[in-house]
């Protein structure tokens, strides 16, 4: 920590520091930056509602209030429901798993959690429809019990408990393997049975980090397209997710529906934005008290 | 509660940590194992306190074979190295933890929890901190805080790992006495860990010398001080000097000549010589004693320290003189150990 004092009493604080650039350099440095994210990043998200709002608010409203965007949205919520709360537990599971103990095959393990996020969601996709297609071994058998899982609710499911697995497991191993073992000892010792020390010591340990994960986790689910376009089957009304609508209204060159529908979805990822930089602005410090031990 | 550990060997991977360790630990005592880093003294620990399951032998608390329980039912209170506090519990609720899991039928009431935490805090000195959290106390705060935790469970034995390892000095000092009070007191039988001797010597009613994963030599300070058992003991207890000699019609022999010093029991052949540096008799040259020349020399407290280079293969050995001492470089000085022993070299 340096000396207040001192910084005080130097005649010119901004070259205080060694690591410091020149000021053409920082503001280059600066422009650079807020250019790529401008173009990049926030202008498209600016395109997105612009065009969304191009025809009238009247007409925004009429495209979402639309049966089958309706049905659009309430899928896309039902596998959010389904699949982030499916994949808190997994990913829980797994961080615990890898974090904790010691076993053969752990490396094996962590690539494997790692898998959905360097193969591409096209062939997680596909993988589906080997398993569980009319081509299948499992085929026939499903066909004749009456199960449907491709081109329906649970093939959607599956395929975006596929992708998004790694959000929640790839946020906690890092952090409870900094962690260590020494808070669960503690509360064994004392008594604790394992339930005990999980829901008393390891949760509020990693409350911080698994929200975190919980949230990507979940813009992730509700955007997920490749995946789940191939398992989907595209049935208006019945199999269609948002990303899955926004792409058939815009094959429709209905521009103005294709952008109010993502225009929702974008709207979804700012809130979850918002979200993550809320809890990070209200419980700064204990988060970092939590982390940084 | 007495605490036997019976052949107890700890393999970790096919890498033996500990090799057939057997202790008694009496009720009410509060012993130290001493050791330097990687002797076994932590697994030994780990193991009484059931986080490590022995690969072979057993352990009981009285005469029940602990062994067979886990870590949950031995009852035992645990003090971390690093504390291992609920960083995002309170003080109080820190202390309380091990009386709020239990289960229902003996959990007593929460304000009784609360009631005991804070009888555990005036105990260790420590009233009113009740609402902090373990991020506001220092290190020695911290510490004893752990400590509280750990007796708040009423725990059958008291196991301290490493317990004043990150603290200055200052506060180790002052942490000690405390802890020997708090011992006294209560009357658990504690188990701490340490590598540090001074530590083991002056808290400890025994102290068990540890070294690659076996146990050397259990006894009081006075004893694995004045009679060390082995050339390990010897060389990691206090300072010592050792010289290579050999034994020969009972009398040890530096090369080619005695030295006065008479061995009667020890068998003949090569061996190891210990003394200690501040316990030799200077002599006038002599015929029958150790005799050097002076290499270097360093003033360590109220004594001087001389090396002296000895023999033939310039064998060097440390001594104690006054500071008054004349003795410059080069110069002779003739001396002859009162307390020494030595171990034949096959025992290293």
């Amino acid at each position: 920590m340096a000396d207040p004092v001192l910084f005080a009493a130097d005649p010119n604080p901004e070259i205080a520091s060694g690591i410091t650039e020149s000021r053409p350099a920082r503001w280059g440095l600066m422009a650079i930056a807020f250019i790529f994210l401008t173009l990049f990043l926030v202008l498209p998200l600016v395109l997105v509602f612009m065009e969304a709002s191009r025809k009238g608010l009247g007409y925004f409203f009429e495209t979402l209030g639309e049966p089958d965007t309706l049905s659009a949205i309430q899928l896309t919520l039902l596998v959010a429901a389904i699949s982030v709360p499916l994949n808190l537990v997994f990913g829980v599971a797994a961080a615990w798993a890898i974090a904790k103990f010691e076993f053969k095959g752990k490396a094996f393990l962590t690539t494997l959690v790692d898998l959905p996020f360097s193969v591409s969601p096209v062939i997680s996709g596909l993988v589906y429809v080997l398993l569980f297609g009319a081509q299948s071994a499992l085929g026939p058998w499903l066909k004749a019990n009456g199960i449907e899982i491709l081109f329906a609710v649970p093939g959607i499911v599956l395929a975006t408990i596929f992708v998004t697995f790694p959000f929640v497991a790839r946020e906690l191993i890092p952090l409870m393997e900094e962690q260590g073992t020494g808070d669960e000892e503690a509360a064994i010792s004392l008594g604790a049975n394992g339930w005990q020390t999980f829901w008393y010591v390891t949760l509020p340990n990693i409350k911080w980090g698994l929200l975190y994960g919980v949230l990507l986790c979940n813009a992730r689910a509700m955007g997920e397209f490749g995946a789940v376009s191939v398992v989907s089957g595209h049935i208006r009304g019945q199999t269609n997710t948002m990303p899955l609508h926004v792409e058939i209204l815009y094959n429709e060159y209905n521009a103005a529906g294709a952008f109010a529908v993502a225009s929702l979805l974008a709207g979804l990822a700012l809130v979850t934005l918002a979200l993550k930089t809320l809890l990070e602005m209200r419980y700064g410090a204990e988060i970092a008290a939590t982390r940084g031990h | 509660m007495q605490v036997r550990v019976e052949n107890v060997r700890k393999e970790f991977d096919t890498f033996p940590a500990l090799h057939d360790v057997s202790l008694d630990i009496r009720s009410g005592e509060l012993i130290a194992l001493l050791g330097p880093s990687g002797s076994g003294k932590t697994t030994l620990l780990r193991l009484i306190a059931g986080l490590e399951q022995p690969t072979i032998g057993k352990i009981f608390f009285g005469d029940d074979d602990a062994s067979e329980r886990s870590i949950r039912e031995r009852n035992v209170g645990f003090v971390f190295q690093h504390y291992a506090l609920f960083r995002h519990m309170t003080v109080a609720d820190n202390i309380g933890f091990g009386l709020k899991v239990r289960p229902s039928a003996t959990r007593p009431p929460a304000d009784e929890i609360r009631k005991r935490a804070s009888t555990l805090l005036d105990l260790v000195q420590l009233s009113g901190l009740e609402k902090r959290y373990p991020a506001q106390l220092s290190g020695g705060q911290r510490q004893r805080v752990a400590l509280a935790r750990a007796m708040a469970i009423e725990p059958k034995v008291l196991l301290l790992d490493e317990p004043f390892g990150a603290l200055d000095a200052q506060v180790r000092r002052e942490l000690r006495r405390w802890l020997r009070e708090i011992h006294d007191a209560t009357g658990h039988t504690t188990v701490f860990v340490t590598h540090d001797q001074e530590e083991a010597l002056e808290l400890a009613d025994r102290v068990v010398v540890m070294s690659q994963g076996r146990i050397e030599q259990v006894g009081t300070a006075d004893e694995v001080y004045d009679q060390p058992n082995s050339p390990f003991v010897y060389g990691f207890i206090g300072d010592s000097s050792s010289l290579p000699v050999k034994v020969e019609d009972g009398q040890v022999w530096l090369t080619d000549r005695p030295i006065g010093l008479a061995a009667p029991d020890a068998p003949t052949g090569p061996a190891t010589l210990f003394f200690r540096p501040h316990d030799v008799e200077l002599l006038d040259e002599c015929a029958g004693c150790l005799a050097g020349t002076v290499a270097a020399s360093r003033r360590v407290a109220g004594t001087k320290r001389v090396e002296l280079e000895i023999g033939g293969h310039r064998e060097r050995v440390e001594i104690e003189l006054p500071v008054d001492h004349p003795a410059a470089q080069r110069s002779r000085i003739a001396f002859r150990p009162r307390k020494w022993k030595v171990f034949p070299s096959a025992a290293n």
